[in-house]
């Protein structure tokens, strides 16, 4: 592990009761999603880390808790470092609480996360589908959504194509 | 169901979050901008509300080139998973490539001999000025300076045959692959580059002559778009885009790959944050990546392109007809593909556009388990609004010009 990352970690660890482990030479923090908020607070304003490069989340289907993991991944420009937090949540009515708030580029990742994974975020602003049309049903990126059945649909056949369309749960 | 033909209907009630509350006493009016329109650079919509020419909100609705690539690389092996990562920023083929190798590099361990490793550079280099150039004949199209259009068209062409050249494709080469390159270039490549080398700067001025102090287009840019370094950051924007406000964040200089430390060159910056400085500055990162390609060229090493672990790359075509274990490692290979250890890593590279980053998740078998890809226009286009509100329609064209984002990028 990075040095200067070691005083971070372990402060994450003893706050948020986070739990730390490395791989493949990068350094992820898994912490329970009650404590998103307050961690992103103190990477960005006691640590620096102003720049949230991403969210993303892994199904690990048919595992039920928790059977998502959140993925954040936090960068600092003025120290150069990159951390990972992991947030793992259960597969019935999978809620986080938003980031927005701290970190404003959260909003649109935020988004993806409900369109593709059908993770409802509290408090967001404007959660909306934001890469999938407006009425698709399910969420493609669950590994329980098949991949195929899609046939281009002409109106000759669209009833016939429609029936055999992967249809989610929302 | 709905019929083929009827159209989900939007009522203001959807979003009446989204717009001021005149736009709903119909005070201020609400336009819909794309997805097809020659200024939105791709299948980019925009929702405007507007009072008289004045910009009150912009809500960008994005989504309409998604093509499920992310869901699609899950079900491919890692070698044939890389075909797509093309398809993603198709102005920057070869930088994907490397993103996505370097990040499964990581993940199996596998050394790239120093030759491929310059050749990389190399390409990823001249990739940039092929973007750059895109974004430069678009933008400044935008603004109504057709020449330079038709002037920077021309010269990409230059460099696509220069990856064709190498790779056989003009623009989805696939040419760089986990543990080296599809094979070594060929002996024209050294004269092709080096002709880019000495007629470049020649045109990079032409191109400034026509553009850098042409009040035409001074007037269209000094002053507009402003974002300040601080906005910058907490949209989450990179690159080039984020550069023009002040911080000298490259992942090339900070986080250095595949041989980045070796070579010399700057990281230019400005600090006023418009679409002038956005400007500037890639017009001097086309300078300093033929700095780097030129001396990556002079000091190109000997030896293999590829490593020599036959579990990961493919054996020359050769040995196959010789070596029986030769031919069993390139049926496995293309058939089952090779295992990656259990775990997850978040790789990014500096690409055209900014920080692009992958994130790759292996279950220990022989295809990706969850593929994310952290793409620079995505979040550079997020901050869009933010950059547009109180100024006109024309300005606006001149900042999505300026933000450089590729709808594939975005979309995914």
């Amino acid at each position: 592990m990075d040095k200067k990352l070691q005083p971070i970690v372990q402060t994450l660890e003893k706050d948020f009761g986070a739990e730390a482990r490395e791989i493949f030479g990068e350094v992820e923090v898994v912490l329970s999603s009650e404590n998103i908020i307050a961690a992103g607070q103190k990477l960005r304003d006691d640590f620096d880390f102003a720049l949230l490069s991403t969210i993303t989340a892994v199904d690990y289907f048919p595992e039920e808790s928790p059977r998502f993991h959140i993925v954040y991944v936090f960068n600092s420009l003025s120290k150069n470092l990159q951390l990972t937090l992991r947030v793992p949540v259960a597969g019935e009515n999978p809620t986080i609480p938003t980031l927005t708030g701290v970190y404003k580029n959260a909003n649109w990742r935020e988004r993806e996360l409900w369109d593709m994974f059908g993770i409802k975020v509290e408090g967001h602003p404007d959660l909306r589908r934001i890469l999938m049309p407006d009425d698709w049903d399910g969420h493609p990126l669950r590994k329980d959504y098949p991949l195929g059945y899609e046939e281009p649909q002409f109106t000759f056949n669209f009833e016939e194509i429609d029936l055999s369309k992967p249809k989610g749960e929302m | 169901m709905a019929t083929p033909y009827a159209l989900p209907e939007v009522t203001l009630d959807q979003i009446k979050h989204l717009v001021s509350q005149r736009a709903l006493d119909g005070e201020t009016v609400l336009l819909n901008m794309g997805p097809q329109h020659p200024s939105t650079h791709g299948v980019l919509r925009l929702l405007l509300e507007l009072d008289g020419e004045t910009i009150i909100t912009c809500v960008p609705d994005v989504g309409f080139l998604h093509t499920g690539i992310e869901k699609n690389m899950e079900s491919k092996t890692y070698l044939k998973a890389e075909v797509m990562t093309d398809r993603l920023d198709y102005l920057n083929t070869v930088g994907n490539n490397f993103a996505y190798c370097l990040a499964v590099e990581k993940m199996i361990n596998v050394d790239v001999p120093p030759r491929a490793q310059a050749i990389r550079v190399i390409l990823a280099e001249l990739q940039r000025i092929a973007s750059h150039l895109i974004w430069l004949a678009t933008s400044s199209l935008d603004v109504a300076a057709m020449s330079v259009f038709l002037y920077a068209f021309r010269e990409r062409e230059i460099i696509l045959d220069i990856l064709e050249l190498v790779s056989g494709q003009r623009m989805m080469t696939t040419y760089i692959r986990p543990g080296g390159l599809w094979r070594d270039v060929p002996v024209e490549f050294d004269d092709a580059v080096r002709n880019v080398l000495n007629t470049f700067p020649k045109r990079i001025d032409e191109y400034e002559a026509l553009l850098t102090k042409n009040p035409l287009f001074l007037d269209r840019t000094l002053g507009i778009g402003k974002m300040t370094a601080e906005e910058a950051i907490q949209w989450g924007v990179t690159g080039s885009t984020l550069r023009g406000s002040g911080p000298d964040w490259d992942l090339r200089k900070k986080r250095p790959y595949s041989g980045y430390e070796q070579y010399d060159f700057e990281v230019p910056t400005e600090t006023e944050g418009d679409v002038y400085a956005r400007y500037l500055v890639r017009i001097k990162e086309m300078r300093e990546s033929l700095k780097i390609i030129e001396q990556a060229l002079n000091k190109l090493p000997l030896g293999p392109v590829r490593s020599n672990d036959r579990k990961i790359v493919p054996p020359p075509r050769s040995e196959i007809g010789t070596s029986m274990e030769s031919l069993i490692h390139h049926f496995k290979l293309w058939t089952d593909g090779f295992d990656v250890p259990k775990g997850s890593l978040y790789a990014a590279v500096e690409s055209p556009r900014g920080e692009l980053g992958v994130f790759i998740e292996s279950d220990g078998g022989p295809k990706p388990y969850r593929v994310h890809w952290r793409t620079p226009s995505y979040n550079n286009l997020e901050a869009l609004p933010d950059m547009t509100e109180g100024l006109l329609i024309a300005d606006l064209v001149a900042i999505i010009g300026s933000i450089d984002i590729v709808l594939g990028d975005v979309d995914r």
